[in-house]
């Protein structure tokens, strides 16, 4: 315990600040609307669909809860179910295998509800692109509201997408 | 077994490891296999080609880890009713293997008892197999809803959890169907192939110099090793010698990525058995880590940095040095942090003696990478069959004979200490000179493997090239294929709630071996 508590008072705080928002990732004809907003405000719920990723873009999520992105203290958390969500955080090409569970995900994310489409496969189905296998970009099978390339986008890009989705225009100006 | 024991002839193939290929008889096919597995030996991947417009059939290949060679087996197939002999009563490991090459090829595993779909989940029909060369891979097909017949378990009190295939977690996607009383699980059956996204037809017409992209995603925490086995397989079949320094690199990138795989498990290890503190310790760590990464290499993650001919980055002296530093400073703080987890009651209460897969268990299943190691079974291609420059660098390997949670973590932990060792070691003596020459043309039909000791287990990639040159086909086999049936072995009997700690401590692929 000893040890433990050195190292703790060793380590300090690491947190950075937050990236600015990215108005281009902005899904056309964007759905947020300024009641989302109004209801989520900065405390969101998350739920991560991994829907045919090859995992990189899930080490750079995971990469979110450590100490320099301090997810948490922004409000921010991962959840274990899409019924607890405000948000669902997408990742890959949509395999086939998949396409039925993301929109049962999607479903059970209650209304209002936000989709944030991450790294190059799930923006435009990436290198794996569209086949007998994959359904190709997220956008394809639920509506997205941001979509942020990478392969995979670095962990701050990734909060700048998070945070571009629920910072709707209208409430920032 | 020696290649020359093996009941067929099998010629040395050129490259950087010791590989030999063979065309068996199907007699020879069954005969290979029994010797091989009589010997000890293991089955590594198995997969087919379509060579029907070569006037070939159809060719199943297996690769075994002979003694003094990777020997790859191929018996070629006819053109209709393709079957080969069942391997699985020789290596159970070969079960989920032949299910998938049913469902990419349609050539059949004749004398298997488990003939259920493995990646056709109902996506496309069962008389299309995408990987015959006559199947337009862009067709896309109604999604049809397959029941799949999960094996049941009976008796007063015995109920089923179905979990997946999205999980509660930041985690991949996959079903696994517990059958369970009270606490206890008693039966553990897992259904794999939700990220199936065809990889390998995607392969299919690419040009070999390009191929390495795709492979380096075929499962994203083991990009290094799949790059440098694709690139390993292309130069075995170009005849391409790549650079000194490129081969120094690449074991660079190589113990980079395992460092940073490792760090990321022990954090999470951790949190699983409820100790936050390891998880917020370890992933600050690999954070700074996969930061020197991006500002060294350019990509956090250190995709497409090995590239067929060598590699693409070639950092200077300052930068090396820099690694070098962090390598102390790390395994300072990693020091510290294992005598906290070797320390802490709670945490080795939870570790200790939970999800136990013993040697015999995991010699007979195959068991591979860290996963056998920690079962007592001193198994690394970098001892065993090192490539440059492990021949130079007299890797120590690290080694459990619990095969408990336990004993996978210090496994990590040791290899974590020595991949450090193994860094300063490559910066010290990184030669000089080109770190990247342009890949040679292929000749027509030519075929290469490639083999590497990623972090989870042993990496294969295996191409053929086509009359242009181009990828006819591209196998890439990850040590998942192995390491998911131990996973079933693993839990039974231990309570629900430690299955995220057992399942963490394999911490196995979906994508990798869903392709």
């Amino acid at each position: 315990m000893l040890f433990l508590t050195k190292q703790v008072l060793k380590t300090g705080i690491c947190t950075e600040p937050a990236p600015a928002v990215n108005d281009h990732w902005r899904a056309e004809g964007e759905r947020i609307q300024g009641e989302i907003l109004r209801l989520l405000g900065r405390a969101l719920a998350i739920r991560q669909v991994d829907a045919g990723s090859c995992n990189g873009c899930e080490l750079e999520i995971h990469a979110l809860n450590n100490p320099y992105y301090n997810l948490e203290g922004r409000g921010i958390k991962f959840v274990a179910s899409p019924r607890h969500a405000d948000m669902l955080l997408v990742t890959g090409p949509v395999a086939r295998n998949m396409k039925i569970a993301l929109q049962r995900a999607y479903e059970a994310t209650p209304e209002p509800k936000l989709v944030v489409a991450v790294g190059d496969c799930g923006c435009t189905g990436g290198i794996f692109g569209e086949s007998y296998a994959s359904c190709g970009r997220v956008a394809n099978v639920v509506p997205v509201d941001v979509a942020v390339p990478g392969c995979p986008p670095p962990p701050l890009e990734i909060l700048r997408g998070i945070l571009t989705a629920v910072q709707g225009p209208k409430q920032r100006t | 077994m020696r290649i020359a024991e093996a009941p067929l002839a099998l010629r040395p193939l050129p490259g950087a490891i010791a590989a030999a290929l063979g065309t068996a008889s199907q007699g020879q096919w069954s005969a290979a296999a029994q010797a091989f597995a009589r010997a000890g030996d293991r089955l590594v991947a198995l997969w087919g080609s379509d060579r029907r417009d070569l006037g070939e059939g159809f060719v199943v290949h297996a690769a075994y880890a002979a003694a003094d060679a990777l020997a790859c087996v191929r018996l070629p197939l006819a053109d209709d009713a393709p079957e080969y002999p069942d391997l699985s009563k020789h290596f159970p490991a070969a079960t989920r293997m032949q299910r998938a090459v049913f469902d990419l090829l349609g050539v059949r595993a004749d004398g298997a008892d488990d003939e259920r779909p493995w990646l056709r989940h109902g996506a496309w029909p069962q008389d299309f197999f995408p990987l015959r060369r006559d199947s337009d891979g862009a067709r896309s097909f109604e999604i049809a809803q397959e029941r799949y017949p999960f094996v049941t378990v009976a008796g007063d009190g015995v109920h089923e959890i179905p979990v997946g295939p999205i999980h509660a977690g930041i985690i991949e996607p996959g079903h696994f169907r517990f059958s369970i009383v009270g606490e206890k699980v008693l039966r553990l059956e897992q259904r794999l192939g939700y990220v199936h996204k065809g990889i390998e037809k995607r392969f299919e017409g690419m040009p070999l110099a390009e191929g390495h992209r795709l492979a380096g995603r075929v499962s994203g925490d083991s990009t290094v090793a799949y790059a440098w086995a694709y690139a390993m397989a292309a130069e075995a079949a170009t005849g391409c010698a790549v650079p000194e320094r490129a081969l120094w690199l690449r074991a660079l990138l190589l113990e980079r990525e395992r460092v940073a795989n490792h760090l990321g498990d022990l954090g999470a290890l951790g949190n699983d058995a409820a100790l936050a503190f390891g998880l917020a310790q370890f992933s600050r760590l690999r954070e700074q880590w996969l930061r020197a990464n991006g500002e060294v290499f350019g990509h956090r993650l250190m995709m497409d940095r090995i590239v067929p001919g060598g590699v693409a980055v070639d950092p200077d002296a300052a930068a090396l040095a820099r690694l070098r530093r962090q390598c102390e400073e790390v395994e300072r703080e990693v020091r510290v942090l294992r005598s906290i987890y070797d320390e802490h009651a709670g945490l080795q209460d939870r570790f200790q003696t939970t999800g136990i897969v013993t040697r015999e268990l995991a010699l007979q299943l195959g068991l591979c990478g860290l996963a056998a190691r920690a079962s007592g079974i001193a198994r690394d291609l970098r001892v065993d069959r090192p490539c440059a420059p492990y021949d130079r660098l007299d890797v120590a390997v690290a080694q459990s004979t619990t095969g408990d949670v336990a004993a996978r973590v210090a496994v990590r932990f040791d290899e974590v200490f020595e991949s450090l060792r193994l860094i300063a070691a490559i910066v010290d003596r990184m030669p000089a000179g080109a770190a990247r020459l342009e890949l040679p043309r292929a000749g027509h039909d030519s075929f290469g493997l490639g083999w590497i000791e990623g972090w989870r287990g042993d990496v294969l990639v295996a191409l053929e090239t086509d009359a242009q040159g181009r990828l006819r086909r591209c196998h890439c086999h990850d040590p998942s294929w192995q390491n998911w049936p131990l996973l079933e072995h693993a839990v039974i009997g231990n309570i629900v709630p430690d299955f995220p700690l057992i399942n963490k401590s394999f911490n196995l692929s979906y994508s990798g071996q869903d392709l």
